[in-house]
C-alpha cells in the first residue's frame, strides 16, 4: 500500500514538475494550498522514547525491524490475556474490538523512536521545580481520590486528552484526527477532543492572553508544510507536568497519497531544561471520524463515584 | 459602494468596528456559490422558547432578574408547535423539569437545530466538498457532506447530515439524531425519528435566512418550520473562544454522587 502510493505520488510529481523545478509532492486545494485533509490514525509501531541501549541511533536495520515486528506480534497475542483478580482483568479488554490501539491503521515505522530530539531519543527529565509541581497536585488528591468528580482526572471529566491537543501523541484507543480546510482555515478535530481552529490567513497572534484548554493556535505555510505555533494553554491542562507557558510547533506535511508527516517540538524551561520533540506518520483511515458524545455517554463517572459510596457504607456497616 | 454603504462603514470605523468585517456583498466562493465561512450566532430568544412567550421568572427563584425568561415573538410559522396530544402533555412535563432534565443544563450536544439558536457563536467552514460547523456551545462539530448521500451509521446527538446547493440555499437534510436533546429550555422536543431539513440562505451581505422545517409522525400532526436571520460576527478580532462546560455541569450530573462530608470539593482544580 505505502510503495504503491509513494510511487503514484513520485510519478505524478515527475509529470507535473517543470524541469529543474523541485518536485510538488501534495496536491493543492482549489484555492491552491498543499491538501492535508483527511482522517488519519496516530498509531505506529514505533516506540515514544528511544531504548536507552540503542543510543542515538535513529532507525532500526531491516533484520532488527523484522525482529521488533515478531515480538510486536506476540505482545498483541498476549494483549487479552489478563491475570483473575486485577483490575486488569476487569477494566477494558483491549483484545477487545474497537479497543484495540493496534486495529485499524497502524503506520509501519523503522524509527527506534517517535522522540528525536534531544538525540537519545528521550524525554529530558522533569525539572525539579516541575516535579515539585506533580507532588503539589498529587497530595492535593491524595485519600481523596474518589470524592467528588473534580478529583478525577482531566480524561476521565472529558475535559482534555493528552492525545486530542498539541502535540498530539498516540494514547489508547481513538487516537485519530480529522483535517479540515478551507481558505484562511484548518480544522484539526481529535475523534475524542474539541475542533481545533487554527487561521492561516495570517493574522498576528492574539495578545490578550486568555487561557484555553487546548492553548490558542495560529498556522502558517511554509512550502509543502503547515506549521503551527500553540500557546495560551490553561493551568490545569498540565500536559506531562508542563506549566500554562508551555508553547508547542507542529509541522504537517504530506509525504503520500496515504500519509502524513508530524513533526513537533515542545517548548517549556519551567519543566524541561531543554526543548524536546518528534515526528511520527498519520496514517488516512479512509473513512469519517464518528460522534464521540464524551460526556453525555460518561457513565464511567457515575460508576466510579458511586462505586466508592457503596465501598464507604459497606465499610461503615461492618465496623 | 454606494454612498450609503460608504456612510455605513465611516461610522462603523468611528464606533471602533474595523470596517473591513462588515461587508458590502455577500462572499462567493471561485465556482459562484454564496460562501457561507464565518461566525454566525442568532439574537432572539427561541433558545428559551421557540413558542411565543412572554417573561417569566427564573426556573430557580433565588437567581432573580438578571436569569429571569426575556419575552420574545416566537419563530415558529403559525405561532404553535402542531403536536399530537400525548406529545403536548409530554412537552409539558419537560417543562416542568426543566432544572433537572435540560440536556443543555448537563452540557450535552445540543442537536440540530437547537445549537443554531443557542446563545452562543458559531463558525461556519466551507470548501467544494465539505461544510464544518464548530459550536461554541460544547464545543460541537458538524460535518455536513456536500451533495452526500450516505445514511447515518447510527444515530447521535448531531446527527448525520448531507448537504445540497439550491440556487443560492444551502439545504442540509439531518437524519440519525437519537431524540435525546431538546428544542429549547421551555421542553419542546421532537424524537429519534425526526428528520430536519435546514435552508440556509444569505439575505445581505451580513446576514443569513435559518429555516429548519421538522418532521416527526411520532410526536407532530404535521411538519412545522422555524425561521430566523442569522447575524455576522464583524466584531474586530473576533475568535471562537472554548467553552468547556463540563465542570460546569458537574455538579448537577454527579452532585448527588459526592462523599457525603462538608467541603469534599474544596481544593480540587477548577
Amino acid at each position: 500500500m505505502k510503495h504503491r502510493s509513494c510511487l503514484i505520488a513520485a510519478g505524478a510529481a515527475a509529470l507535473a514538475a517543470p524541469l529543474g523545478a523541485a518536485a510538488q509532492t501534495a496536491p493543492r486545494t482549489a484555492w491552491g494550498e498543499p491538501d492535508i485533509a483527511g482522517v488519519y490514525s496516530q498509531f505506529t509501531v514505533a516506540p515514544l522514547e528511544r531504548a536507552p541501549e540503542l543510543g542515538e541511533r535513529e532507525f532500526f536495520t531491516p533484520e532488527e525491524m523484522a525482529a521488533h515486528e515478531q515480538q510486536r506480534l506476540e505482545q498483541l497475542a498476549r494483549v487479552d490475556e489478563t491475570e483473575p483478580g486485577t483490575a486488569e482483568d476487569v477494566h477494558y479488554d483491549f483484545g477487545t474490538f474497537s479497543l484495540s490501539a493496534y486495529e485499524g491503521a497502524t503506520s509501519p515505522n523503522s524509527r527506534t523512536s517517535i522522540v528525536t530530539t534531544p538525540r537519545n531519543g528521550r524525554i529530558p527529565p522533569l525539572l525539579p521545580q516541575a516535579v515539585a509541581r506533580r507532588e503539589a497536585r498529587d497530595a492535593a488528591r491524595r485519600g481523596r481520590e474518589f470524592d467528588g468528580p473534580e478529583f478525577r482526572s482531566l480524561t476521565e471529566r472529558c475535559i482534555v486528552w493528552p492525545s486530542m491537543m498539541p502535540p498530539h501523541l498516540a494514547f489508547g484507543y481513538n487516537s485519530n484526527l480529522q483535517i479540515f480546510q478551507s481558505p484562511g482555515y484548518v480544522v484539526i478535530q481529535g475523534e475524542m477532543g474539541d475542533p481545533r481552529i487554527i487561521p492561516t490567513d495570517g493574522r498576528a497572534r492574539p495578545t490578550d492572553g486568555l487561557p484555553q484548554w487546548n492553548g490558542t493556535s495560529i498556522g502558517r505555510w511554509e512550502g509543502e508544510t503547515l506549521v503551527i505555533e500553540t500557546a495560551g494553554f490553561h493551568p490545569d491542562t498540565a500536559w506531562r507536568g508542563a506549566t500554562e507557558n508551555m508553547r508547542v510547533t507542529e509541522r504537517i506535511t504530506r509525504v503520500d497519497e496515504d500519509t502524513l508527516d508530524y513533526e513537533f517540538m515542545v517548548f517549556d524551561p519551567e519543566t524541561w531544561a531543554e526543548p524536546w520533540g518528534g515526528i511520527y506518520p498519520l496514517t488516512e483511515l479512509g473513512g469519517v471520524l464518528f460522534e464521540y458524545a464524551c460526556t453525555e455517554g460518561n457513565y464511567g463517572m457515575a460508576n466510579i463515584l458511586s462505586g466508592a459510596r457503596a465501598a464507604e457504607r459497606e465499610a461503615a456497616a461492618s465496623e | 459602494m454606494t454612498r450609503v454603504a460608504l456612510a455605513a462603514a465611516a461610522f462603523l470605523a468611528a464606533a471602533g468596528v474595523a470596517a473591513e468585517n462588515v461587508l458590502t456583498e455577500f462572499p462567493r466562493t471561485p465556482a459562484g456559490l454564496p460562501d457561507l465561512s464565518g461566525v454566525w450566532q442568532a439574537l432572539n430568544t427561541a433558545h428559551w422558547n421557540l413558542e411565543p412567550h412572554v417573561s417569566d421568572y427564573p426556573v430557580v427563584i433565588e437567581l432573580g432578574a438578571q436569569f429571569a425568561v426575556p419575552p420574545g415573538l416566537g419563530v415558529v410559522e403559525g405561532g404553535k408547535i402542531p403536536y399530537l396530544p400525548e406529545a403536548l402533555a409530554e412537552r409539558d412535563r419537560r417543562f416542568q423539569n426543566r432544572l433537572t432534565d435540560d440536556p443543555e443544563g448537563k452540557c450535552y450536544l445540543g442537536g440540530v437545530p437547537r445549537s443554531t439558536y443557542m446563545p452562543y457563536p458559531f463558525q461556519i467552514f466551507q470548501n467544494d466538498s465539505d461544510v464544518v460547523i464548530v459550536y461554541q456551545f460544547a464545543t460541537g462539530l458538524r460535518r455536513i457532506f456536500v451533495d452526500g448521500k450516505d445514511e447515518a451509521p447510527l444515530d447521535s446527538w448531531m446527527g448525520w447530515s448531507n448537504g445540497r446547493w439550491d440556487g443560492d440555499t444551502f439545504v442540509v437534510e439531518v437524519t440519525g439524531l437519537n431524540g435525546l436533546t431538546w428544542l429549547d429550555r421551555a421542553g419542546n422536543y421532537a424524537s429519534e425519528n425526526a428528520r430536519v431539513v435546514e435552508r440556509y440562505t444569505p439575505i445581505g451581505p451580513n446576514h443569513l435566512r435559518y429555516e429548519a422545517t421538522i418532521e416527526d409522525p411520532t410526536v407532530f400532526s404535521r411538519p412545522w418550520t422555524i425561521r430566523m436571520p442569522l447575524y455576522r460576527i464583524v466584531d474586530d478580532g473576533f475568535r471562537l473562544l472554548e467553552f468547556k462546560c463540563e465542570p460546569y455541569a458537574e455538579e448537577k450530573i454527579y452532585g448527588h454522587l459526592r462523599k457525603p462530608s462538608p467541603g469534599a470539593a474544596e481544593g480540587a482544580s477548577r
